[in-house]
């Protein structure tokens, strides 16, 4: 894949800042937090931190695949997308993300646009 | 490349779900092929007769619509019969000229109705009973005539009965034998059923041969005679003689064929390209004509198909329903009771109730219920365990309702509940909804409207009246849940073969468990890694290195997590005693770290809710106390009463035992979590009766109950043993526990645990052999000496302390 680096893309922290496979929160001056995955293989995803179900933080689950099981009521959640897995319904905003040898980087401006309705609650 | 080609002959409900079980392990293996006789997509076979019945609609029964097929680029020729197998060519050849070749062959050409060999078995009017057409054809001759009768008193007979009599038809049924439905029922339940659906206006002609069919002056049906000379006027004739597997697609293509296609336990026919699956098979000499099944072959079968090579189709022990609405009857096993079964009995005709037990070797082989089936999964899951039921013996006949669930306001029947009930209290599922979910979207497991509905799947403790809706929507069609479940959806391995696996191969890592057992997934599941890191650790203590990241988030971050994201914390206080210097540094900390609420726990010790996770390492600096282990499936809490110290009427110092009890426990790991309380005298003011260890002093020494518990399903803790000394007490608590430790699937209570293996088990490992229990006790101390408190030596724990610090961004 290539992405054009514009100067919204934001170093966030390397690679091996993740668990694996695991999460790191992204916290944000102003706006929702931002779940960091990386899956066993060391695909790294992010999805604004929040649950289509009921709001649960998703960087507090566990991954599998490329998956992620909300810590709430288990549902599942698929990293690329943000799509949770059927037959349940919904969708986690998702984040731009990008890496440039071990360093991982975001596009939070992508979702600031579009994010302004997701405010904590 | 080429996709090997796999060609389907019979687009019915054991083919297709074969299908769908292959595509769900293999979606791209194979090019699918699809003929069927029938000019539909794959409907609902069993759903037929509430069709006839007129309450429900052809639509309705669908279960996979063309658009099924086309999304899954599946090739389907429906209405076109398949004539020949050219095994030779390796292709099927239909009479128009449509040929296909294939690779793997899957033959589910269901059963044929028998015909009579009478005359005037050809007449327009006398029909079968098998499919959309024959329903059709039903429906239009009972528009044309008042009057039909029905040969054959069996399941099938009687529903096709009760739908042409719902469609304002004369019916009469006629029955070579003594009572309706002898092959499921006794002559008792026999005869009421025959009075409640004479009730609804049926004429039964019992112990009466049909030796001709007589014409009308249309050419057509118009009466039926018997042996005896009689005869009985009839404008449409339902043939309801039995079934016979449709063999001779196979048989004229040289297959070996016996009352059936013969297959091996992988479903394969005598030519191995060759798999049959459904009502045309004989599998070890039996050919099943129900659904459940079928469903059982499919998934083994699928199994083979997509080359993965695990599963052993064994046999399936079925059971009947009658899908007659407002007639409850059930029968499963050996109903009638051979030699060797004694048979319990409750009989109340009057009231229109009848059960009958029928037990060898005090385990359940046989269950013939009418008029109350309320129970009928839980006797059908009892019979298909063949668990020794010695201990419920006695109350066996009055069903599982007496073994206390919660949740549910005490609601227990399902076919009382109205349709805006709640069944599911965890998830707010009432029965209309789990109704509709299995009717709409075709659901035949518990596992399935767990999926669908999230009913059952929190807590569990609905799970028998789920079930019982299941039977109760689908009747005999109902797929209870195998007996052997596997781990997950990532494994056909069950928690036992794990567990043995791991012990045998000394498995160290969940990577080389998972390949050793042939994972499915690359890493697993939030469901299998859990209990595989449990299994790992608790077999080879100090061996095998835990994985946090194979933890759900209350573990790895050894905290609660709450609705909001924020966390719980509560420290351990020793057997509920706590001091004036440790009240106030948990005061302290609520200041400091600004703890929403506090609230003393039922275990004796306070919480401290809605901590932001990035306070917990400096709570529990400040605390100094140690972990609670709240969050863990671990040693919870030991609850005690003040005891001889300070009560009139201790009589042992309950305090002291369960301080001892909780320093040697904590940082226990276990499949589940472990709650202990200690009495200082029979008045039990700690409530152990509802413990997983309850211990309750007496003047002698202490009694010992396990397997108690207080949560979803309340249980009365089971008396183990009476000891007289407090070494003895920790050795056998403790024993029982490495015992649950190594031999308890992950997330089961010791509730369950002991349900599945026996007191008796348990005793004779913790009671009767003292070196064997001295060697878990060992064991145990072993496994814990030296376990780090997460809280307070976070490295040696393994606590990931990246968790904590949120990684600060500009934007």
């Amino acid at each position: 894949m290539t992405v054009k680096m514009t100067e919204d893309w934001i170093r966030v922290c390397a690679l091996d800042d993740i668990p694996v496979p695991g999460a790191r929160v992204l916290r944000r001056p102003a706006g929702p937090d931002v779940a960091l995955f990386r899956t066993a293989a060391d695909r790294v995803f992010a999805l604004v931190d929040r649950c289509p179900h009921k709001g649960g933080a998703l960087s507090q689950g566990m991954v599998f695949g490329e998956r992620v099981a909300c810590p709430l009521h288990g549902w599942v959640i698929e990293l690329a997308t943000g799509s949770a897995v059927a037959p349940d319904e919904g969708c986690a905003m998702r984040v731009p993300v990008h890496m440039i040898g071990d360093d991982v980087f975001v596009d939070f401006a992508a979702i600031t646009v579009r994010a302004t309705s997701v405010v904590e609650p | 490349m080429r996709r090997p080609k796999l060609v389907l002959v019979g687009n019915g409900m054991a083919g297709v779900r074969t299908l769908e079980e292959l595509l769900k392990i293999a979606p791209e293996l194979y090019d699918i092929t699809v003929f069927g006789a029938e000019p539909h997509p794959n409907y609902n076979r069993i759903l037929l007769s509430p069709v006839l019945a007129g309450e429900q609609m052809l639509d309705d029964i669908v279960l996979n619509s063309y658009d099924w097929y086309r999304s899954r680029g599946i090739t389907l020729h429906a209405g076109r019969a398949i004539t020949r197998i050219d095994r030779a060519r390796h292709r099927v050849e239909t009479n128009d000229g449509t040929f296909a070749e294939y690779d793997r062959l899957l033959l589910a050409t269901g059963s044929t109705p028998v015909m009579l060999p009478i005359p005037g078995a050809d007449l327009g009017g006398v029909l079968t009973y098998r499919d959309i057409a024959d329903t059709h054809a039903m429906l239009d001759a009972s528009r044309q005539s008042r009057r039909a009768a029905v040969i054959g008193g069996g399941l099938l007979g009687l529903e096709a009965a009760n739908g042409l009599k719902a469609r304002g038809m004369d019916v009469t049924v006629v029955h070579l034998a003594p009572w309706l439905m002898e092959r499921q029922l006794d002559q008792t339940a026999g005869r009421l059923l025959q009075r409640s659906l004479e009730a609804r206006g049926i004429v039964f002609l019992l112990e009466r041969q049909t030796t001709e069919f007589i014409a009308g002056d249309d050419g057509r049906i118009s009466a039926v005679r018997l042996q005896d000379g009689s005869t009985v006027p009839a404008g449409l004739v339902v043939l309801a003689v039995g079934i016979r597997p449709n063999t001779a697609l196979a048989e004229a293509a040289g297959l070996h064929c016996n009352r059936g296609i013969v297959v091996s336990d992988t479903l394969q026919t005598f030519d191995p390209r060759i798999y049959a699956v459904g009502e045309c098979v004989s599998h070890r000499g039996v050919a099943y004509g129900l659904v459940a099944p079928l469903f059982e072959m499919a998934k083994v079968c699928a199994n083979h198909l997509a080359r993965l090579g695990i599963g052993r189709y064994a046999g399936s022990v079925t059971s009947a329903k009658l899908k007659v609405t407002g007639v409850e009857l059930f029968s499963a096993g050996d109903h009638i009771g051979a030699a060797g079964t004694d048979s319990i009995v409750l009989s109340d005709p009057v009231g229109g109730v009848y059960k009958k037990l029928v037990l060898r070797d005090n385990r359940l082989v046989g269950a013939c219920l009418y008029g109350d089936t309320v129970d009928s999964a839980w006797y059908f899951r009892l019979l298909r365990d063949g668990r020794d039921v010695a201990p419920e013996r006695d109350r066996l006949m009055f069903g599982e309702a007496n073994l206390g669930d919660a949740g549910h306001l005490g609601q227990n029947r399902a076919a009382a509940m109205s349709d805006d009930m709640e069944v599911c209290g965890c998830n707010g599922v009432c029965k209309g909804a789990i109704v509709k979910a299995i009717e709409e979207k075709g659901l035949f497991t518990i596992e399935d409207v767990r999926r669908h509905t999230k009913a059952s799947s929190s807590c569990g403790s609905c799970t028998g009246l789920v079930e019982q809706i299941l039977m109760l929507t689908l009747g005999g069609d109902y797929s209870v849940a195998p007996k052997q479940k596997p781990v997950c959806g990532c494994t056909e391995r069950t928690h036992a073969e794990v567990r043995q696996a791991i012990r045998e191969h000394h498995l160290l890592t969940i990577a080389e468990a998972m390949h050793f057992l042939e994972w499915r997934t690359p890493n697993g599941c939030a469901a299998c890694r859990p209990a595989l890191n449990y299994y790992l650790l608790s077999t080879w203590p100090k061996e095998a290195r835990d994985d946090p990241q194979s933890r759900f988030v209350n573990e790895r971050a050894h905290a609660n997590i709450q609705k909001d994201s924020t966390f719980s914390v509560v420290p351990r206080i020793w057997g509920g005693v706590t001091s004036a210097d440790e009240l106030r540094r948990i005061a302290d900390v609520v200041d400091k770290y600004r703890i929403p609420s506090v609230k003393i726990t039922g275990g004796q010790r306070i919480d401290l809710l809605g901590a932001k996770k990035e306070d917990l390492p400096a709570i529990w600096r400040d605390l100094g106390m140690p972990s609670g282990h709240a969050y863990a499936k671990a040693l919870r809490t030991v609850k005690t009463c003040v005891g001889s110290e300070w009560c009139r009427f201790g009589t042992q110092d309950s305090t002291r035992m369960g301080q001892a009890l909780e320093r040697a426990l904590w940082r226990m790991y276990a499949p589940h979590k472990v709650k202990l309380a200690v009495s200082g005298c029979p008045r039990n003011c700690a409530e152990a009766g509802i413990k997983d260890v309850g211990v309750i002093g007496v003047e002698s020494g202490w009694e010992i109950h396990v397997a108690g518990n207080g949560g979803t399903k309340t249980a009365v803790a089971q008396f183990l043993a009476k000891v007289a000394t407090h070494d003895e007490v920790l050795e056998y608590a403790g024993a029982f526990l490495q015992l649950y430790r190594e031999e308890g699937w992950y997330l089961e209570r010791t509730v369950h645990f002991v349900e599945r293996v026996g007191l008796d088990y348990v005793k004779k490992r913790v009671v009767d052999d003292a070196d064997g229990r001295r060697a878990l006790w060992e064991r145990l101390r072993f496994a814990l000496d030296g376990e780090a408190d997460p809280w307070h030596e976070p490295q040696r724990a393994a606590v990931d302390a990246r968790q904590f610090e949120p990684i600060a961004t500009e934007a």
